[in-house]
């Protein structure tokens, strides 16, 4: 089974997020959801990923670690915020000690919606930001990556499996 | 004696899903002390009261955890309840009971789950969560959502469950515990996961008691303190005995951990048994007054929820104390004089729930 | 009445003279500690000391004037650290002698003792 022809890495930091969207992202990993099969992982090293999913909004003190992981992954990267709070602070915009959302320290390439955001709307929001990625490859000169089947090859088995 | 080194763990790291800081003080490979720093989830979201009228609070705090989301809300809910002499009515507790309790199974699966990927397990870590989906289903299908599930509301709750979607639950729930019997076998019987967790991270029940431990790491030690006894919701008509044991390790706590999910399925059984007919909620309007301590026994351990009212529709103060914030202290004690390599594993079995514990 | 109701509306007022030695002997009763929360107050402070033993519980409540500095009762449960620790940082209640005093960097937070804001 060979739809992509890359396998993007990912690396997941929870910001401030209540653990809903985590969890999510934990089980996309598991085999209801499993997004092993287009060679997705998840990894802990930050030099080892190409895309960064962040969940939660941003405070004082995990500014610097967010923009130290965003400075840490190598070029091209892409970066997803998932759900609500990621995207925009959310319900917890009004507290005290709530910055805003992913993109008040990084540039944000994808956002998914939700509360929580659920793991097919993570898949599709990692999918989404393949071609992002490929995107940004071209623009560095090299040759890009094809990973158009591989995003339509992921949203119908997404598809698939919502029908199911 | 070696060279003493500081060694930080964390905030990103590979078995942590949330950010926790800990500055461990090493001797050769010797871990001497540990001093926690947290933080960095604080949010301030108690002082959402002065903003958010009592009734619309709840769907912040439901927010304090997506895990033990439920429990949240029914806490906020039981402790404004209290402060305003609402009595709820009886289907609204034993709905109430039922939805804590599958989140308590999904809680602890969840947490066994990450245990195994800690230990490096991971076919058992995928098998484990598989598990787990089923219980999310029975959770979507009764409250329309995966982690949140906003059904519960000052008065009671939002949704009923019919009788067919009760006998669903009921098979579903008896497929399930055969497999969580066959996980139970890998769990306490495997040869390479008990050299990871026995002698691992000893608590003793003095040491417990002074460190004021809660939830399956008290139990874990020989502790009887679980605060459904105390009759919040169906829990004082049915029949359970706390899982307590005295290992007082790893081991102990994932075995109390393992016999609390089929304890779960148990009383869901017995609260589908004995559900009674009747209205889901009463209707609560007017300011709240009056103060009220309520306390929840969250799949972590004993959840504190005060609520004072100041005769507006804001409280004027709402305060959360999560099971995780008391259990710190019992790390930091524990961690003392473990391998490194052990650390990720010990700070794993007080099933830390950073963003209850910061708020 | 239900044990959760009983528990939840015992609340008992103390002075904070009173404070140290009520918590020590409750200890030796076999009392555990619950939680310790601060609220802001037209007068201060009001500062609730949960105490538990067999599950019945006892909330202990301190007025105290917001200048006035407390006793820290790591003292006589070490555990309480968190609580004082995070009552110093949001709300700016002044305790002394604590065991494991983090000196306002337990919760960092962008604005200082964000409950009690200085004008």
């Amino acid at each position: 089974m060979s739809y992509v022809t890359k396998s993007p890495w990912v690396i997941h930091y929870d910001g401030s997020s209540c653990n809903g969207c985590d969890i999510e992202v934990l089980a996309c990993l598991t085999p209801m959801y499993d997004v092993e099969r287009f060679g997705i992982i998840n990894t802990g090293n930050p030099k080892h990923a190409d895309v960064f999913l962040v969940t939660g909004a941003i405070n004082e003190q995990n500014k610097g670690v967010v923009q130290q992981i965003y400075d840490q992954m190598p070029e091209p990267k892409v970066v997803v915020a998932v759900g609500i709070c990621a995207t925009s602070g959310g319900i917890f915009k009004e507290c005290y000690n709530i910055l805003g959302g992913t993109d008040t320290v990084i540039p944000v390439d994808v956002y998914v919606p939700g509360c929580a955001a659920r793991p097919e709307a993570i898949i599709d929001g990692v999918v989404k930001g393949l071609s992002v990625l490929a995107e940004k490859k071209a623009a560095m000169g090299k040759k890009p990556v094809e990973t158009a089947p591989a995003a339509e090859a992921a949203a119908t088995e997404t598809e698939m499996k919502e029908e199911a | 004696m070696g060279k003493r080194t500081i060694i930080p763990f964390g905030p990103q790291h590979p078995v942590l899903p949330e950010p926790i800081h800990l500055d461990l003080v090493i001797e050769d490979e010797t871990v001497v002390e540990a001093i926690p720093s947290i933080g960095f989830i604080h949010r301030g979201l108690e002082k959402l009261v002065e903003k958010k009228e009592y009734a619309e609070m709840v769907y912040v705090i439901e927010r304090v955890c997506g895990i033990c989301s439920f429990g949240h809300g029914w806490g906020y809910c039981a402790a404004v309840e209290g402060a305003m002499d609402i009595q709820v009515p009886r289907r609204a507790e034993y709905l109430r009971t039922i939805w804590h309790e599958l989140s308590r199974i999904h809680s602890h699966l969840l947490w066994l789950g990450l245990l195994a990927d800690g230990f490096g397990f991971e076919s058992l870590f995928m098998h484990t969560w598989k598990i787990r989906e089923t219980i999310l289903d029975i959770l979507e299908k009764t409250t329309g959502g995966r982690v949140i599930f906003s059904v519960c509301k000052v008065g009671g709750v939002r949704k009923d469950v019919d009788a067919e979607t009760l006998k669903e639950i009921d098979e579903i729930l008896a497929k399930i515990r055969a497999e969580i019997e066959e996980l139970k076998e890998v769990f306490l019987e495997d040869d390479s996961i008990k050299n990871r967790l026995c002698g691992v991270g000893y608590l003793s029940k003095e040491d417990a008691i002074e460190l004021c431990a809660v939830g399956p790491m008290a139990r874990a030690s020989g502790l009887r303190l679980d605060m459904r006894l105390n009759g919040d919701g169906a829990y004082g008509e049915l029949d359970f005995e706390p899982v307590v044991t005295d290992e007082g390790d790893c081991y102990g706590r994932t075995k109390v951990r393992i016999f609390e999910v089929l304890q779960s399925i148990d009383l869901i059984h017995q609260a589908i048994a004995q559900i009674p007919e009747g209205e889901l909620s009463v209707p609560v309007s007017g300011p709240a007054t009056g103060e009220f301590m309520a306390r929840i026994e969250q799949p972590r351990g004993e959840a504190y929820y005060y609520a004072k009212g100041n005769g507006t529709k804001f409280l004027e103060r709402m305060r959360v104390r999560t099971p995780t914030n008391m259990n710190i202290p019992a790390l930091v004690k524990t961690l003392q004089g473990c391998d490194l390599a052990d650390v990720p594993m010990l700070v794993l079995t007080i099933d830390p729930c950073i963003s209850c514990t910061e708020r | 009445m239900k044990q959760n109701i009983i528990n939840g509306k015992n609340f008992v007022t103390l002075a904070s003279s009173e404070l140290i030695e009520k918590l020590t002997d409750l200890k030796a009763d076999g009392y555990r500690l619950g939680q310790i929360c601060a609220t802001k107050v037209s007068e201060g402070f009001e500062i609730i000391y949960s105490m538990d033993k067999d599950h019945s519980l006892l909330n202990l409540k301190l007025t105290i004037p917001e200048e006035e500095e407390i006793m820290s009762v790591t003292g006589v449960y070490w555990a309480a650290f968190i609580y004082e620790n995070e009552m110093q940082d949001l709300f700016g209640v002044k305790i002394k002698h604590m065991a494991l005093n983090y000196g306002g960097h337990f919760f960092k937070v962008s604005e200082p003792t964000p409950w009690n804001p200085k004008k």
